[in-house]
This record gives C-alpha cells, sequence and structure tokens, in this order.
C-alpha cells in the first residue's frame, strides 16, 4: 500500500467543505480509481489543555465548545465521567430529560447532516451562492424529483431549527444548551411542556418519513453505484447510547465492537492511539490515558491534526450504521448509500423513541440529583455521539480538574495512517472510488460526506497526562 | 479599543427593550431596499456554532436571507464547491467586490507556529493560506468587518489558559474597527440584525467595545424576570429551582445582553435562566476565563435595597463584578461608566488576557 503513496495522478482536496471543521484529502488515482489515499484535519485547538485545573461541573459546559453541530454529546459524556467520579445518577425524569435534549440535538445534526452537507453532492442546487458553483455535473435526477429534493433541502433548515427548539426549551439554548448537567437536568416536567414537545416531535418525524426516508430512497435509486463504492468491511466501534434507566447501565443503542462482523463487548484496554502520521511529536502508539501528547505543527511525515485510534490494531467506523450494527437493525453492507439510508432510519427511531420517553416523563417528579465533587477521584464517560463514540476521561485533584481526556468519533473515522502504515476509516473507504473528472472528483466528496466528519471534533485531540491511568473504567465494564 | 465616539449606554434605546427589536424581514422591504449584499463568511478556529446558530433564524429564514438580503460568496459550512474551485472564489472576490463585500469571520485567529494551526485552505499557487493570513488579507479589502461570536470577537473560550494556540480576536490582528456580536454561541437575531443593519443603514450604534447596542445595551441582570427574586434575596439553591440563580453563580450582573428578553433560538422560547440554570457569561470579553466556575458565584457585596451577603470575596469577576452589581441601583448614566470600567478591566479590549493561575 505504501507503494502506491507515490504512483498514479494527485489530487488534492482542501478545504473539504460541507464539513464542520477544516480539512485535506489527498488521493492518488489511477486508471480512474483511487488506490491510497491520506485525509487529514487541519486545525488544532488544545482542548484537554484548557480543561486542566478548572472546576469538573463545569465540563459539561465547556466541552460542549469543541463542536457546534454535536454539543450535547460532550455534555453527556462530561456528565457521565462527572457523574461517575462523584456516584451520583440522575433521577428517572432527568435522564430522559437529558435523553431528550441529545436526541433533539442528534436530529437535528442528522437532518442538517444529510441536506446541507451530503445533498449538494447529488442534487442540483438553485443558483444561489453560496451553493454555486456546484461540486459536479453527474446530477442525475429527473427534473421533477431534482425540484422534490431542492424543496426538501430548504425545509430541511426549518426542519433542523425545530429540532434545535427542544435543545431551547429544555436546556435554555442552542447551540449549547445548559440542561444537561451532572446529576439530571434543569427544567421541571409539566403537561404543557410534554404538550409542546410532542408537537414538535411528531412534525420532525412527520418530515423524516415523508421527505428524508424518501428522498435517500431517490438517491439510492438514482445513484445505485453508491452502493458499491465507499466500501470497507464491517468493523465497527459503540460505545452505547441512550441509557433506559438510570440505574441500570443498559442503553437503547448497546455498545459494541464489530471486528470483521463479529460482535463483541467493547474493552477500552485494547484502544491505542498511534502518532505517526500526526502533527503531535513522538512516535509510539500509546493508550489514550497513557498517551502524552505535544503539538509539531512541523513533524516530518505528519499530515493531520488527529491521531490514529486504533482497537486492536483496527481501524473501525463509528456512526448511525455502526449503531445500528451493533443492535442487529441493519446489516445490508458497508458504503456510502448505506451510511447514508442508517443516518435516515436511525433519526426515525430516535424520534420514535422521543415520543415514548415524553410520555414517560413525570410531572412534579424531581429531574436533578444533588451531589458533590469529591476531592479527588477519577470518572469516566462514554456515549455515542451522531457521528461515532464519544469518550471523556476525567481525572480530579484537590476538586480540580487535573487531567482531562476526550477521544472523538471523527478521531476514529477519520484517523490517519497508523504506524504500520493501515489506513484510517475513511481512507480505506476511499480506495477503489472511481473519479471521473480529477478537476472536480465529486466521488471523493461523496465518499467523506457519508460518514459526517467534523473536524472541529478532532481538532482538540490532545492528551495531557503526566501521570499513568488505569486501563478500564469502572463504570464501562457493565456497560 | 478604539473609541468609537459613540456613548455607550442604555439611553440610545430610547425606552425600546432591545428585545422588542428583531432582524427584519427582507421580504416586507426588499423591494424599497438595495439588492443582495456581498458576504464572506470565514470560518477560522472555530465550533461553527455560530454559523449553525445563524441557521436557525426564522424571520428570515435562512432561504430568504440567500435569496433577498445576503449573497454569501464563501462559508466552508454550506458551500457548494470544494478545493481549488472553492478558493478561488475566496481569491476572486477579494479583487472583485473589494470595499464592498462584509467580512464576517467566525472563530479566534491562532497566531502560535505561525498561524499553523488553522488553515482555511490552499491557495492557488498551492501554498496553504492561513486562517491568520485570510482574514488579514480580507479584512484589508472588505467594506465592514464582524467578528461573530465570542471567539472571534474575544479571542475567547478557545484561547482561554494557556492559550495553546496563540489565539487572538480578530480586532487584535488587523488594522481597521471591528464591530463584535458576541456570543457563544451569537443569537440569530444578532447576527442577522447585526447583517441587516449594515446591509441597509450602515454601521449600527455601538458601545465601547464595538457591540451593537440594540442587542448589547443592558445587563441580562437588568433585563432578567427573576430580578425581583434577587431584590427580595430568594436564591435557588441548586439548579432546576425557579428563584434567582445569582448564588448558584449567575452571572447576569455583569453580562450584557438581551437574552431575556429575545429568547432563544428561532421561536424565542426560553433562556438558560429560564431554564432554571445560571447565566455563564458567554457574551461577556471575560467568558470562559472569568466567568468560571460557572456554579460558583461573583463576589458579594453589600450595597442599600440589596440583601445579599458578602460571605465570598474574591472568585472571578473581581471588582467589575461588585460595580455590576451595584450599578443597577444607579441608573443608565453608571452603566456607561461601568462600560468604560469594564473596558479599562480589559486593558486593551478585546485582545486575550491571561487568567493568573495557582
Amino acid at each position: 500500500m505504501a507503494a502506491d503513496a507515490e504512483k498514479g495522478q494527485k489530487i488534492v482536496i482542501n478545504p473539504t467543505t460541507r464539513t464542520v471543521g477544516a480539512s485535506q484529502i489527498e488521493a492518488r488515482v489511477e486508471g480512474g480509481r483511487v488506490i491510497h489515499a491520506r485525509c487529514g484535519a487541519t486545525v488544532f485547538r488544545g482542548f484537554e489543555l484548557i480543561l486542566r485545573d478548572r472546576d469538573p461541573r463545569d465540563a459539561a459546559y465547556i466541552t460542549q465548545r469543541i463542536c457546534g453541530i454535536c454539543p450535547t454529546a460532550h455534555a453527556v459524556a462530561a456528565s457521565f465521567a462527572v457523574e461517575d467520579l462523584a456516584g451520583v445518577r440522575p433521577p428517572h425524569n432527568g435522564n430522559l430529560l437529558r435523553n431528550l435534549i441529545f436526541a433533539g440535538d442528534m436530529l437535528q445534526n442528522h437532518i442538517r447532516h444529510f441536506y446541507l452537507f451530503a445533498v449538494p453532492d447529488y442534487v442540483r442546487l438553485p443558483e444561489l451562492r453560496p451553493l454555486v458553483p456546484p461540486p459536479t455535473t453527474d446530477y442525475r435526477l429527473p427534473r421533477a424529483k431534482n425540484e422534490r429534493l431542492v424543496d426538501s433541502y430548504f425545509q430541511a433548515v426549518d426542519v433542523s431549527r425545530k429540532a434545535y427548539e427542544i435543545n431551547a426549551l429544555l436546556g435554555g439554548k442552542a447551540p449549547h444548551p445548559h440542561g444537561i448537567i451532572p446529576g439530571g437536568s434543569s427544567v421541571p416536567v409539566t403537561a404543557i411542556t410534554v404538550l409542546n414537545l410532542l408537537s414538535i416531535v411528531k412534525s420532525i418525524q412527520k418530515f423524516i418519513e415523508e421527505r428524508m426516508l424518501p428522498d435517500v430512497h431517490t438517491l439510492a435509486e438514482h445513484y445505485p453505484d453508491y452502493f458499491e463504492i465507499g466500501v470497507r468491511g464491517a468493523d465497527f466501534l459503540s460505545f452505547g447510547l441512550f441509557p433506559l434507566d438510570p440505574e441500570t447501565s443498559e442503553d437503547y443503542f448497546p455498545g459494541a465492537a464489530v471486528i470483521d462482523g463479529r460482535m463483541e463487548a467493547v474493552d477500552l484496554g485494547e484502544i491505542t492511539e498511534h502518532l505517526r502520521y500526526s502533527h503531535f511529536d513522538g512516535e509510539e502508539a500509546a493508550h489514550p490515558a497513557r498517551g502524552e501528547t505535544r503539538p509539531d505543527p512541523d513533524k516530518p511525515g505528519g499530515y493531520s491534526w488527529c491521531k490514529a485510534p486504533r482497537y486492536r490494531g483496527r481501524a473501525l467506523e463509528g456512526g448511525p450504521l455502526a449503531q445500528l450494527w451493533a443492535r442487529g437493525d441493519y446489516r445490508r453492507g458497508v458504503s456510502v448509500m448505506d451510511r447514508l439510508i442508517a443516518r435516515s432510519l436511525i433519526s426515525r427511531e430516535v424520534a420514535v423513541l422521543m415520543r415514548k420517553w415524553l410520555t414517560a416523563l413525570i410531572p412534579g417528579e424531581p429531574v436533578f440529583n444533588r451531589y458533590r465533587v469529591p476531592e479527588s477521584g477519577a470518572g469516566v464517560g462514554l456515549t455515542g455521539a451522531m457521528r461515532g463514540g464519544v469518550g471523556h476521561w476525567l481525572e480530579v485533584e484537590g476538586g480540580r480538574i487535573k487531567h482531562y481526556q476526550i477521544i472523538t468519533p471523527t478521531a476514529w473515522n477519520f484517523s490517519p495512517h497508523d504506524d504500520q502504515g493501515g489506513l484510517g476509516p475513511v481512507e480505506e473507504a476511499l480506495i477503489g472510488t472511481p473519479v471521473a473528472d480529477a478537476e472536480k472528483p465529486v466521488e471523493i466528496a461523496r465518499v467523506l460526506h457519508s460518514f459526517d466528519p467534523c473536524m472541529s471534533c478532532v481538532a482538540h485531540v490532545i492528551v495531557l497526562d503526566e501521570k499513568e491511568k488505569g486501563g478500564q473504567s469502572p463504570i464501562f465494564q457493565g456497560r | 479599543m478604539r473609541d468609537t465616539g459613540v456613548p455607550g449606554t442604555g439611553e440610545a434605546l430610547g425606552g425600546l427593550r432591545a428585545g422588542d427589536i428583531r432582524a427584519p424581514e427582507p421580504s416586507a422591504a426588499a423591494s424599497e431596499r438595495p439588492g443582495k449584499h456581498p458576504l464572506v463568511w470565514l470560518e477560522t478556529n472555530t465550533c461553527h456554532g455560530d454559523i449553525l446558530s445563524a441557521l436557525n433564524g426564522r424571520h428570515p429564514d435562512f432561504g430568504a436571507v440567500l435569496r433577498e438580503l445576503l449573497d454569501i460568496y464563501w462559508t466552508n459550512t454550506l458551500m457548494g464547491a470544494k478545493g481549488h474551485q472553492a478558493v478561488a472564489v475566496l481569491e476572486k472576490v477579494v479583487v472583485e467586490r473589494a470595499g464592498e463585500y462584509i467580512l464576517v469571520v467566525e472563530g479566534t485567529v491562532p497566531t502560535a507556529a505561525g498561524g499553523r494551526y488553522a488553515y482555511v485552505g490552499l491557495r492557488g499557487n498551492g501554498e496553504p493560506w492561513t486562517a491568520w493570513d485570510a482574514v488579514v488579507e480580507l479584512a484589508a479589502a472588505a467594506r465592514h468587518v464582524v467578528a461573530v461570536g465570542s471567539c472571534a470577537a474575544w479571542g475567547l473560550p478557545f484561547g482561554a489558559h494557556p492559550n495553546p494556540t496563540g489565539s487572538k480576536p480578530v480586532s487584535a490582528v488587523v488594522d481597521r474597527p471591528v464591530i463584535n456580536v458576541p456570543g457563544c454561541p451569537a443569537h440569530p437575531d444578532w447576527i442577522l440584525g447585526t447583517l441587516a443593519h449594515l446591509v441597509w443603514y450602515g454601521v449600527p450604534e455601538l458601545d465601547a467595545l464595538n457591540r451593537p447596542v440594540v442587542f448589547y445595551g443592558e445587563t441580562i441582570h437588568n433585563l432578567c424576570q427573576r430580578r425581583h427574586y434577587f431584590e427580595s434575596g430568594i436564591f435557588a439553591e441548586e439548579v432546576g429551582e425557579p428563584w434567582c440563580l445569582y448564588k448558584i453563580g449567575c452571572k447576569g450582573p455583569v453580562t450584557y445582553a438581551d437574552c431575556p428578553s429575545r429568547q432563544w433560538c428561532g421561536e424565542h422560547l426560553n433562556w438558560p435562566v429560564g431554564a432554571n440554570t445560571p447565566c455563564i457569561g458567554c457574551t461577556s470579553p471575560e467568558f470562559l476565563e472569568r466567568t468560571a466556575p460557572f456554579f460558583e458565584h461573583l463576589p458579594d457585596v453589600r450595597l442599600p435595597g440589596v440583601r445579599v451577603g458578602a460571605d465570598r470575596i474574591g472568585v472571578g469577576a473581581g471588582l467589575a463584578a461588585a460595580l455590576g452589581i451595584g450599578l443597577h441601583l444607579a441608573g443608565k448614566l453608571l452603566t456607561g461608566r461601568l462600560q468604560k470600567e469594564w473596558g479599562k478591566s480589559l486593558g486593551k479590549a478585546g485582545k486575550t488576557f491571561r487568567l493568573k493561575r495557582k
């Protein structure tokens, strides 16, 4: 594979655009197909550094600022980590409210991702900047269907705003709502809140069923070759998503590692992060809790601000397809179209779940459990963000954050080569992608966008602990 | 801070509450107003929360904004084009629409390592184009420069201690006035309202920190629905309680924004205090460096009419906080003075400042 890095015609896309954050794809094309690919994140922030010495209760709000399109995933993970540390769980209502805020954000994200980020690669949009110049001439939809998709595109802006309004109602604002906090949530349950939210969720579900699912079907019908493009093995990772009950550790979408199609329980000890092709000083792969990272923009061979996390040495993919696969809900295949279909299917599933949670809320019951942050200790919070598993590792000393470590889903999906030269999931999926026009390589963009990459997510990945920290978390062993 | 010559007082509102003013509806006035205005929305080191927030605008919605108000040449998040085709748009607009376009910057400007912590893309000649260079070049030819979000306006929160990327606010790297529209994220109305004002009427009235007075002219505390609980000394002890949240960390007394009257986000539904959580001061130049810890309250002060016990001094915002709480009693004249004090406390406002740490 390494030899392919020098062969063929080189195509560089920078910026990739319609991603949250800046990134670059470098592909080698021979015989009209991609034979080698390198994906790099081109921004860096250093979040874990910023978190040091701060009040652990603030982590749920600060880590949301990692990403404007999936802030609640970080709020949930940070809340889990502090709860793990403090030995507290939210009450019944608090758990459901947090699920609802997270789920609202998830719907917003999936709808915006599909329509605003992916659809412009398949649908001829109106002659309006910034939608023009278009990324391709390979538009295959008949006029009427194209019109319908254009109509859906603009409706999607409205519907995703509505999804955000769930965050505003239950969390005060969006993005970066305040309603997900360690110990539970903050808005008391009343009949009118339930009524308002049910109405909003129903209207979003209607859009998903009457627009999003048929629209994905339309794309699948007219771009059937994309069931054969962006293909890779069934290698997935899911950390689990939406706790059913605060007292048990069961999740609605269970956690699992899928290797070559074989399911197994996630063993956090199997995770290592490789640095060789990242802009970080150091060569040795290490467990995330032990790794040390110093940014080095000039590192020879480095091409990404993303480290390369590997599970038992393998690059695992996260996101809706992984989440549905782990639950046994979708097993058709692994391709561009499968990822888009999974994203729309999980959106409907989440809307259905939200209605269930809303009717399970009990007015007058508490939404928040008091807790005290211990002077010292550690905690781990793991959940499933919109684009894959997210994990927060927290260590506290003297009541302040001593160490904070975050592994983001984009770090998995968009990771660069590992030490052995093995490719990251997006890089793998790009191999074999046909490229018709090297000037406008839309096929590469379609593969990239099927993953929902988010460079804001990756931009902060830096580990800064002086002391080694143990492998598995107590909370995770039961999950 | 550059002196804009505009007094930054709440009096400018002329009795009108900031919440009464919404982003205008272009379709209503389209025929009487100039056509679409060229705009570049440059994302630097950001979480993209501000552009996603702008999409939450309701009246007008995003489609109407594109059709009737703004001609958006560049936004990494939404544009159709990719790679060199996209960068060509940016390189062209600087020349062809020089002096016309509005430059919106979202995110901090990293200056460490020569700016190599954030790129906007590869230039036509194949050279990497750092966000720092792009901001400087695009600002030089812009008609107006608008820093949207607290990152662009104040360099924070990504520039918070120890500021690993050397992040700075836009005003610190360009040699011209910058209109600040802070917030984490900025409210869709603050963004679209400021842009509509620029397109139709020119520069809006700004305060001493170059924020549009119409949105940032009053403190959260002054507009808060729970103010009477503060006056009566009825305080929440935990998040989720419907009383004044001052004791559990509300930064409303020192935070300038109209969240209480405007509410979030598209349909103006709620705001953080309405959701029983303290304001974390996200529009402040001090967010999160001095508005954190979010659940610890500001130093208490004893003032006539305020029954807050002075059991804790020295946390967080210090003198400015004390002034903020006292001033609501002293009227709008003093509010203007507070802004000056606030400005002084920042040294050169807009500059990233460091919290001294143990």
